[in-house]
This record gives structure tokens, sequence and C-alpha cells, in this order.
């Protein structure tokens, strides 16, 4: 979405293939579930019981999902906020897996609400908004997922741009000067908005503070949310673009991604430095004698073994940078499973394990989330062409 | 480069020193106290028997199914609250140690479920301070499930159009019928209060206005000291303040009330929340959204012009 954009292109190719086929197969049992949920309720396909009321629909589709969604967040704070213009080749496809992560996030919510046809009330009721946190939350998803397809916009209008109909030439010019005019603004509210709610989502888990194990629960937990969405959303990039380098045969981006990975390194030494130190300021590490004290370091150490890579010298390799993403993102969604799974204790009369119909739902909206990529990836100019377009550096 | 960071751990550190100074943020929605008319019950878990005519009479009077799940469909006999039961009995057994509990919503003084919710579908009564529930606004997302510290909002998982499921304090029964009795204190005739106190052979609970019942409370505890647990009623400042009131010869955390202490359930998120966005009305999501477009602007324009020379110098 500005003056670089000429240089994206479609990958092109076959759709249909093999591996593409599976992950829409994969998707389409989690329809069918679905289905039977809206059918016959949620207790027909999940083990959420009146003790745990959220289980992994919320803990991983949409807690994780909206931080995967924010591979966006991330590297536009670097590229527009504090000026590394040499990541922008990152931005469009980032924005586009924000896009994926946070629209599917919104479809498995929508699965999860019990009464899911009054959701359209919330944005309407003005007068009847409440201060709960989960308010500001839903507000912002909704805003954010616009804001996202906005930014998307271009991709599209440059598609039909290219194509051989006038009418639609003219529209994709007129649709990429709003966007180019409006841009400072748009992009400043895809940066507030994600700020706004990943925080949110971190103080959300404040309310239920007496049932919460003490090691998860701090008056710091919005901060926390919001420098692990960062985490998760770096991690998100260097997968995805070795991923597609790999997959579309493209130059690999290994020397951008390792300069990138120097950062995402030092933001994870300060996560688990200020999470041992709230945790020993607090006084709880005497909790970490307990199978919640495993969960907790490994929150901790995996980050850490990620930073280790990551701001060491192999990072300038493609194949470490990929481990160094890969504990960096199991280390950060692992506190967002905690926070809103593990950490929550309802009491001895319950427990909880997903129900294979209800993992097959989470599955399904994972499956689509690639399977949308790789189409829309093949379809739009979203990625760098296969002519490295500049050498920043 | 520091102005975006300066900026977003200002913005989220408003509300953590807010909690960690201990400062209220200014609303009244979260130091509250019970209104004038606050109605409620007290259980004396020493007067119970455990005869659970209580869940009868409320199964009765609100309409709702058996569960008889653990007996093959033979007599409607809960295990817990659920869905089908907004009133139990439930026995607690350690040792020589034994006591019947009465388990249902205690109507807080500042609910978590209330704050929990988004559109006010839990909402408490200005009048009676009962916390009522109104499935029109509500989206059945569950968080007031995950905010309430008594496990209480129940949720019909096994239908495809569920609803919350609470104690309400049979408020479809109760009009404005109450009477003065003896001793001042007010009695409410048949079919004005709640099924539960109204069936109880012991007057193990009662029915009233919550500052009549904590006088109550207080008189049996000055009338037999050393009975009661600690000697103390639980609810009257636990966890903000319960409308439901306690009294007990075993520790309360045996049977199901946890040790809230004396700060309302929703304050440390409701500091957090407010510090950030209404304490000052959202002037911290304003302010970032002007700083961030300002940098943006800023770095955009240096962007062009230093493209401009970066091309003349190669």
């Amino acid at each position: 979405m500005s003056s670089h954009a000429q240089v994206h292109v479609a990958m092109g190719g076959r759709l249909m293939t093999r591996p593409f086929m599976v992950l829409l197969a994969i998707a389409g049992v989690g329809a069918v579930t679905a289905a039977v949920r809206f059918l016959y309720g949620i207790g027909a396909v999940s083990n959420l019981s009146n003790g745990y009321p959220w289980g992994v629909w919320i803990a991983i589709d949409v807690v994780v999902g909206t931080a995967i969604g924010c591979g966006g967040y991330a590297v536009g704070i670097l590229v527009y906020i504090l000026n590394k213009g040499q990541y922008h080749p990152l931005v469009r496809p980032a924005v586009l897996t924000s896009l994926l992560g946070y629209g599917l996030a919104v479809i498995a919510v929508i699965i999860d609400l019990g009464r899911f046809w009054s959701l359209w009330k919330v944005p309407v009721y003005v007068w009847r908004w409440s201060h709960s946190p989960q308010l500001e939350v839903a507000l912002c998803v909704a805003a954010y997922t616009l804001v996202l397809m906005i930014e998307l916009s271009p991709a599209l209008f440059e598609k039909l741009r290219a194509g051989t109909s006038t009418g639609l030439r003219r529209l994709a010019e007129r649709g990429l000067t709003l966007v180019e005019k409006n841009f400072v603004w748009i992009l400043a509210l895809g940066l507030l908005l994600p700020t706004m709610h990943q925080s949110s989502l971190g103080t959300m888990m404040l309310l239920p503070g007496p049932r919460m194990h003490p090691l998860w629960l701090t008056p710091w937990l919005p901060l926390l949310f919001v420098v692990n969405c960062i985490l998760i959303g770096f991690a998100v990039v260097v997968l995805e673009a070795t991923f597609s380098a790999a997959a579309f045969g493209r130059p690999r981006e290994t020397v951008m991604l390792a300069s990138l990975s120097r950062i995402a390194g030092w933001i994870a030494v300060g996560w688990s430095v200020f999470r041992v130190g709230e945790a020993a300021l607090a006084g709880k590490l005497g909790y970490l004698n307990s199978g919640y004290g495993l969960a907790f370091m490994a929150e901790v150490l995996l980050p850490l073994a990620a930073a280790a890579i990551l701001l060491s010298e192999r990072r300038r390799q493609a194949m470490w940078q990929v481990r160094g993403a890969i504990l960096l993102f199991v280390g950060a969604a692992l506190h967002r499973v905690d926070t809103y799974l593990v950490a929550f204790r309802p009491g001895q009369a319950f427990s909880y394990f997903p129900a294979v119909p209800e993992l097959l739902i989470t599955f399904g909206i994972i499956a689509a989330e690639v399977a949308i990529y790789i189409a829309v990836v093949k379809t739009f100019p979203i990625l760098e062409g296969p002519v490295p377009a500049k050498k920043t550096f | 480069m520091a102005i975006d960071r300066r900026a977003l751990i200002k913005s989220l550190a408003v509300g953590g020193t807010a909690v960690a100074a201990g400062v209220a943020p200014a609303s009244a929605a979260v130091r509250k106290t019970a209104p004038p008319g606050a109605m409620g019950m007290l259980y004396d878990a020493t007067l119970c028997i455990g005869c659970k005519t209580c869940v009868v009479a409320c199964k009765q009077a609100n309409d709702m199914p058996a569960e008889s799940a653990a007996n093959g469909g033979l007599w409607d006999a809960p295990t817990d609250l659920d869905s089908k039961t907004k009133n139990i009995i439930k026995l607690y057994h350690e040792g020589e140690q034994e006591s019947f509990v009465k388990q249902q919503c205690m109507h807080c003084v500042d609910p978590g479920c209330v704050s929990a919710c988004m559109l006010h579908s839990l909402h408490k009564d200005e009048v009676t301070g009962v916390v009522m529930y109104d499935p029109t606004y509500c989206v059945g997302c569950r968080y007031c499930m995950m905010a309430c510290p008594f496990n209480i909002p129940k949720f019909e998982f096994e239908k495809a159009a569920p609803k919350i499921v609470k104690c309400e304090l049979c408020r479809q029964r109760i009009k404005d019928a109450a009477v003065m009795g003896p001793g001042g204190f007010t009695r409410y005739p048949k079919g004005q209060g709640p099924a539960c106190c109204e069936v109880c052979p012991r007057e193990a609970v009662i029915y009233g206005r919550r500052d009549e019942l904590l006088a109550e409370a207080k008189r049996r505890i000055a009338a037999w000291p050393g009975k009661y647990y600690k000697d103390r009623v639980y609810g009257e400042f636990d966890g903000g303040g319960t409308q439901v009131l306690y009294l007990a010869h075993v520790p309360f955390d045996r049977i199901g009330l946890p040790d809230l202490g004396t700060q309302p359930v929703p304050e440390t998120a409701y500091a957090v929340q407010e510090g950030i966005y209404y304490k000052i009305p959202f002037l911290a999501p304003v302010g970032l959204f002007a700083v961030l477009g300002a940098v943006i602007y800023r770095n955009r324009r240096a962007d062009s012009v230093g493209a401009a020379e970066k091309e003349g110098k190669r």
C-alpha cells in the first residue's frame, strides 16, 4: 500500500495441488463438525462444561489465532514507526496473514458463542455498552479486521488494474488513490487497534482473578499480552517468509530475516526477564515447585532458547532462523494457552481436555487459514517478484 | 524510535500503576455499596438438616426440568448446579466435622459476572440489588461463568439456542407485599419471596432485606459465642460483600465459600481497564493514535525526501 507496491506479483501456478486438497479436506471436516455444533448445541461436539466454559476454541483459535494475526502489527511498527524501510517487502504478506488470523478468529468466536445471532447487537446497542474488557476486545477486533481488509485492498486493486475491463481498471485506480491518500490514518489505526485489544485480552483474565493461578495473575497482564503478540508476530513472519520461499521457489529473504531475528531475540530476552522479575517481586517464585511451575518455566526458557539462537551468528542460516522462530512461537503461544486455560482453576470437581470434534473444528480453522493464504498468494500480488527488486544495503 | 515504545508503555502503565498504587479509578461502578433496598437471604448451616425441600421448591417455582442422569431417570437428583438446577444442597464431611451447605447465586454487591457482561444482559436491579438475566442481549460468550468466583452462572450446553441459568431470587414471584412483623423484622407473605426460603422447615434459610438479615446474623453470633466459625458472617465484606449471607460452624472455604478478601472481585480488572480507557475518557487511545499518525507521517515525508537524495547519489 505504498510507492513500492508495483514490485508485488502473483505467484501463479496450479491451485489444486495435492497438499492444497488435503488442507481443503481438513477444513471441510471442520465445517461439517461446526454444522453439527450449530444444529445440536456446543455440548454435542465439545467437552466444555460448567466448570470450563472456555476451551481450545477460545484459548487457541481466538487468543493464539489473533496473535498469529499480529505479524502485520509487529512488522508495521518496525517499518512505519521505527522507520526500518528495509523490511517493507515483509509487510504485505504479513498483512495477509494478519487478515486470515483475525478473520478466522472471528469465525471461531461465532462457533463458540452460544447465542451468536445476537452478536450484531454488540456494536449497535451503544447505550448498553459496559466497561467490560471483553467489549473492548470485541469492538476492536471487528474494527481491526475491517482495517486489515482496507490495508490489503491494494492487492485486489492492482490485480483489477492489470485486467481487461476498462470500468474495473478505472475503479481500481480510484481505489488505489483513495487508500494512498488516507494511508497515514488507516495505518495509525492499524497499529492502534491491536495495541488496544491485545492488551485488553490480558485485562480480560484479571476478572477471573480469584480462580487464576497466581503465576499468571498480575496487573501487568495487558502489557505482557502486547509484548507476547509482537513475539508471535515476528515468529510468524519468519516462518511465513521461509515457507513461501520454499513453496514458491522464491529467493530467500535470509539476510533480512537475520536482522529481524535480532530484534525478536532481544524482545524475547526482555519478555523472560520481565516475567521472572515480576514473579520474584510479587513473591510468587515459591509456586515454581509444581506442575504450574513447569509451565511457567517453559514460557520463560523457550523464548530464551529462541533468543540464544536468534542473537547468535546462527541466525544468518535459514534453518536456524526457523528453529528459533518455532521455539519463540511455542513459548509465547504457551503463555496465552496457559493464561486462558491452564491457569484457570474452577475446582477439583471439574476437568477439561478437548473432545475430538472440538479439535476437528480447531484443525479445520488452521487448515483453512493456510489454504486461503496459498490461494491468495497465487492469485493476487502479495509477495515480491521473483527478481529481487532491490538490495537495500 | 522511542516515541512509540514510550507511548505504548505509558498507556499501559497508567493501568498498571493505578493497580499497584491501589488507586481507585474514578468510577462508581467498582466502589459499590449494596442499594438501600438490597434483598437477600441468610443461610445458617447449623440449622440445615439437608432435606432438600428447597431444591424441589426451586425447581417448581422456576419451572426447571428434573436432573435424573445420576440414577437412571428415576427421580430428580442433581449432583451440582447446572442448567436445570439453580439451587442445591451439598454435604461436606471431613473427619468428625459435617455440614450441609446451600448453593445458589450470592447476588454480589459488586458482581464479577455483571462486570464481564458486554451489554448488561446480566445486571443488578437498582432497587433490590438482585443480579438478573435478560437473554435478549446475551451473545452466549460465557465470560460471566469465567468471572464468577462462586461458579454460579450455568449454560445450556445441550441446546442449540442456549441461555445462561442462575438464581434470580425468584424475582418473577416477588411483588411489593412486605409487611412489618414483630420486632421490626419484615415478613413476606407466601408467594412473595424466594421459594427456597418459604418451604424451609427449619428456617435455615430466610429471605429479607440485607441490612435486617445482617443484624439477625450478628444477633445469633452474639447469642451463641463460639458456635459459629470465627464468629463471622460470610458475605458481609467478602469479595466486596454479597447479598446472600452465610453462617456456619465449619470453615467457609470447605463449603464452597472461597476466601476472597474484602476487595470486590472485578476491582483489579476494572482498575486497569478504567485506568487506561475511562479515567480521562479515551485519552490513551486517542493520544496513541495521534502519536502513531504523526510518526508515520514524519517518517513517510523523510522517506520520500531521502529516497530522492539517494537516487541522486547513485
